[in-house]
């Protein structure tokens, strides 16, 4: 059995796994779903910002477009200390594409 | 004349303009200090945003790109690096920006927006030395996420809100070591998914029922005491613990910005610095609107936009048909309850709901939270857990709304009963 | 080689090299911090006193009365934000009120104008906030409040202006008299030559002036603490008010500040160290104690900074202001405790003549600046306002909010006789972040600035004194990750 505090949303269900996998204390399917991963192989969203060129601020925001494992995150931040964009760009482009060859991806999330 | 004037380019600034616009005003504006819009939301690169209002989860910018999406094509007029310098309770904006200069401008209705400021060292007293690096968490967030710069490597944060738990993870993603984040209360005042997420992820102790108390630095700052507190937050001798650290971060509350709504005569709560409103979000002065975190400050930016946009139309409403009239019934804070608005409600249309928002001065487990007036329990609502750090909604009935006197929010007594009973 | 050199740049030091930069010769001030202003006098209570406080006789009595009057013209010509609100010194029971009467009498022998003993009514119709206990009081009309490092700031640009030399980072380390008279003065890689030597070192007086003879004198820092409370706070109090003063000085006092604040404070707390700024929660607490019997509804969770300062007791019981006895052309400057502030131009004053009764010859020049007039966007009407944007854009660029500070008034300061080298140095120029953010907001946006300006990279601007860096790395650099 493992507990856990579900991050899927605000609300912050505690949540048990029993060893056949059955969550409980879950309000809604996201928390389903968290509590299994989270056991098996704990997964994160990474937001962070590269720099960019030619705008008025010096970084652009950036999140990885699906959650990366866990054990990744360190080495999936060193990568964007290797990106420049140059402005423009839109919110939704890529940043970096197929993470360590996760196939989760670096987006833009603000058009600058 | 304009119709209405939106002062706060911030989420809930935004919500409002759409929303009154959305009920009919035509002529708009929005004024913004900062250089774009979005407010606070342009640092909030973190995710979180936005699943109760679309339903998926967003970034901070992505989140305002929304609304200034909406924006477009609504003929909404934005003036942005604009500071506002007076208001008046003739709804007249005192305003100054470089290109036009000093301007006095003129409308229907007010709504005010501009969101809250966070509370420093100098606001808490902390003593010891003034070395440079110690900062609130939002100062720290801007260098880091907009300006691409680490204030510092070696990290102790005090107080456990939600801007200094995700600081505490962006400062670790940046490099930097946080070494401990440190609570004066018994429980935390972000939320859960926070503690998890941004410091159990990276083995950052939390120290609840510590505070700090002594910084060490003549320069830049090179050790922060912290001590455990007893029961009246007092420090305890003995209970010392010393980190080597080159910046401490704040994130020990916010307070809301009302010192142009004071100027101009507008009722404030001292307590907390919020507006005192109307279940309509008006303020004292007929015809200024308020919402967010300028009224009350929110946990999450999607309560911003909710009550936002019952501004806006409320403000909306206030210009085509003029001031509501019926009778006020004051509401009053029971038993648990540490702040609350509506401040007032007026009696009229008995159709419709009223929401209450509350947050409880202690923790609660499995109580209900009663609405009375009179002696006489107009609803009742279970709630398994209720903590400081979480505002709490619940909603009523207009048609129970007495006809004058008083409404008391409060928790129930812990043998369940309700002690005017 | 210089005529005269003058160590320290506090309000005394500055207040000197005013008096002699109205006259022909080579004047030189030698700081060892990065600006002016950089000890006692920016913390401190910012008063003007009267000068009913010194014993008769005393230095301290002379250079009170004679400063304060030259105080108020001087603010006028300098620009310096100065109000003449007069002050009270409480009396809660009878001994204070016989301490009370013995105060009026001294201020009457000192020549202090304007004095007048008050009632427990006169005192509750001017001073409704003051605890009802009060029994009496005294009432200075003279005593006004000051902004200190702004006086520093005009006396020092000033004297910059009519050709003084400043030279800051650098502290004096060592002193040698030079052979054909004079001496020479050691910093860190630089010394520089001078017939004579004012010292106003402040709390390192008698360390400056053992560099150069025997012991006379010792320094004992005394540590008081404040409150400055948010502008909410400030109708607190109408007046400077006072207790009556006790072994360490004049106690605690509430004031409204010329800022608009409230301030309090301060506590008194002999210490070892020199350079000891820090708060405590002991110190504090009996400020707040003392602070809160003389004004009760003073709302402590309106601070929106703690300070504290150290004054330089000497173990004299007057200021020392003489010629050192073992080295001709030295002269001290020293023990300038509390009402230095008040006595700084009187001091001034009196160090040129002790420099011309040594044998400095002194002319007059035929011209002098002597005016100083800086924007403050925020006082202006609005038609000021408006025809001030339109001659520059950047003072409608509104940057600290709090105290409605714009990008041209930090440029003003950035482009000034003695430029900024910190975010603090251009709050002391602008009054940025001197409000209740106190910098939260307008500190990146001013460490922009300043980097901009200066063509400096962000990671090497300061938030106050050398070493004070805000940032440590760029992030996305590579750098950052262990």
């Amino acid at each position: 059995m493992t507990e856990l505090i579900c991050i899927v949303c605000p609300m912050g269900c505690r949540l048990s796994i029993d060893d056949s996998m059955n969550v409980t204390g879950n309000s809604c399917k996201r928390g389903e779903a968290y509590g299994r991963q989270e056991v098996i192989d704990p997964k994160r969203i990474i937001t962070s910002t590269v720099r960019i060129e030619g705008s008025a601020f010096r970084r652009c925001p950036v999140k990885t477009d699906r959650p990366i494992q866990k054990h990744l995150v360190f080495e999936a931040m060193k990568l964007l200390d290797g990106v420049k964009l140059v402005s423009p760009v839109n919110a939704g482009d890529f940043a970096l594409k197929n993470i360590l060859k996760t196939e989760v991806n670096f987006v833009v999330t603000k058009s600058m | 004349m304009l119709d209405l004037i939106v002062i706060g380019g911030g989420p809930a600034g935004l919500a409002a303009a759409c929303s009154a616009h959305e009920h009919g005003l035509k002529n708009i504006l929005i004024i913004e200090r900062g250089a774009e819009l979005g407010g606070i939301l342009n640092q909030c690169i973190h995710n979180g945003f936005g699943l109760h209002i679309f339903k998926e989860e967003l970034t901070g910018p992505e989140y305002a790109a929304r609304f200034i999406e909406k924006l477009k094509g609504t003929g909404i007029s934005v003036m942005t690096n604009t500071m506002v310098l007076k208001i008046t309770p003739e709804k007249q904006v005192h305003i100054v920006n470089p290109s036009q200069g000093y301007r006095i401008l003129h409308a229907k209705a007010l709504l005010l927006a501009m969101g809250c400021r966070e509370r420093t060292r100098g606001a808490l007293c902390i003593p010891g030395e003034r070395p440079a690096g110690i900062l609130t968490a939002g100062a720290a967030q801007r260098y880091v996420n907009i300006e691409g710069f680490l204030p510092g490597k070696r990290v102790v944060i005090l107080g456990s809100g939600d801007i200094g738990l995700i600081m505490a993870r962006r400062m670790t993603l940046e490099g930097a070591k946080v070494l401990a984040c440190v609570e004066i209360m018994p429980y935390s005042s972000g939320l859960n998914r926070n503690i998890v997420q941004c410091l159990r992820d990276f083995d950052i102790p939390l120290y609840l029922s510590h505070t700090v108390t002594d910084i060490k630095g003549r320069r830049r700052l090179e050790r922060v005491i912290i001590s455990k507190v007893d029961k009246e937050l007092k420090a305890i001798p003995g209970t010392e613990i010393e980190f080597e650290c080159d910046t401490l971060l704040l994130s020990v509350g916010l307070i809301p910005e009302n010192e142009l709504s004071a100027e101009a005569g507008i009722e404030i709560d001292w307590k907390t610095n919020g507006l005192i409103v109307y279940d309509n979000m008006e303020t004292s002065v007929p015809g200024i609107f308020a919402a967010g975190n300028v009224v009350h400050v929110h946990d999450l930016a999607d309560f911003v936009t909710e009550e936002s946009m019952r501004a806006g139309a409320c403000a909306a409403e206030y210009v085509q048909n003029g001031e509501r009239a019926g009778e006020t019934v004051k509401t009053v804070k029971g038993f648990g309850i540490g702040s609350l608005v509506p401040h007032k409600i007026r009696k009229e249309a008995s159709k419709g709901k009223i929401e209450f928002y509350f947050r409880v001065n202690e923790s609660f487990k499995n109580r209900s939270v009663i609405i009375e007036s009179n002696n006489f329990t107009l609803a009742r609502f279970k709630r398994k857990v209720m903590v400081p750090g979480e505002m709490e909604r619940v909603t009523l009935d207009r048609a129970c709304i007495p006809e004058s006197g008083e409404i008391t929010v409060k928790i129930e007594n812990e043998d369940g009963g309700n002690e005017n009973d | 080689m210089f005529d005269v050199v003058i160590i320290g740049c506090g309000v005394v030091g500055a207040a000197a090299a005013y008096e002699l930069s109205k006259y022909g010769i080579s004047a030189a001030v030698l700081e060892k911090e990065n600006d002016v202003a950089s000890g006692t006098s920016k913390a401190n209570s910012g008063i003007i006193h009267a000068g009913y406080d010194p014993e008769p006789g005393t230095l301290m009595a002379k250079l009170n009365v004679r400063g304060a009057y030259l105080a108020g013209e001087l603010c006028r010509k300098l620009d310096v934000p100065y109000k003449q609100i007069g002050s009270l010194v409480l009396a809660f029971d009878e001994r204070d009120m016989a301490s009370v009467r013995q105060l009026y009498e001294r201020g009457r022998t000192n020549g202090v104008k304007d004095l007048e003993l008050l009632d427990a009514e006169q005192v509750r119709l001017i001073e409704p906030n003051a605890c009802k206990s009060v029994c009496g009081a005294l009432f200075a009309a003279d005593a006004a409040i000051i902004c200190p490092w702004e006086y520093t700031l005009a006396l020092a640009e000033t004297a910059v202006k009519n050709g003084v030399k400043l030279y800051l980072n650098s502290p004096v380390r060592s002193i040698s008299p030079l052979p054909s008279g004079g001496y020479r003065l050691f910093s860190d890689g630089a010394y520089w030559d001078t017939r004579f030597i004012l010292n106003a070192a402040g709390v390192h007086a008698d360390d400056i002036h053992n560099m150069a003879a025997e012991p006379e004198f010792s320094i004992t820092p005394v540590r008081g603490e404040y409150f400055l409370m948010d502008k909410c706070e400030s109708k607190r109090a109408a007046h400077i008010l006072f207790g009556v003063p006790g072994e360490f000085g004049k106690g605690v006092l509430v004031a409204p500040t010329v800022h608009g604040n409230l301030i309090v404070g301060p506590g008194t707390e002999p210490v070892d160290d020199k350079e000891n700024t820090g708060t405590t929660y002991g110190g504090l607490d009996y400020v707040k104690q003392t602070a809160l019997k003389a004004v009760p509804s003073i709302d402590f969770h309106r601070c929106i900074r703690n300070f504290s300062g150290l004054r330089a007791v000497s173990d004299t019981d007057d200021f020392i202001v003489r010629e050192n006895a073992g080295a001709k052309g030295f002269i001290d400057i020293a023990g300038i405790k509390s009402p230095g502030l008040s006595a700084a131009p009187a001091i001034a004053e009196m160090a040129v003549e002790l420099l011309q009764s040594s044998g400095l010859k002194l002319e007059r020049k035929e011209r002098i600046v002597d005016s100083r007039k800086r924007i403050r966007f925020k006082g202006l009407s609005p038609d000021e306002k408006n025809e001030l944007i339109m001659r520059n854009p950047a003072y409608g660029n509104v940057i600290c909010r709090c105290e409605t500070v714009t990008e041209g008034e930090i440029l003003d300061a950035l482009s000034g006789p003695i430029p900024p080298q910190s975010i603090d140095g251009v709050k002391r120029r602008t009054g940025s972040g001197l409000g209740r953010c106190q910098g939260g907001f307008c500190g990146p946006k001013i460490l922009s600035i300043i980097a901009r300006e200066k063509k400096q990279e962000p990671v090497e601007i300061l938030q106050d004194k050398a070493g004070t860096f805000v940032l440590t790395d760029e992030t996305k650099t590579g750098g950052s990750h262990a």
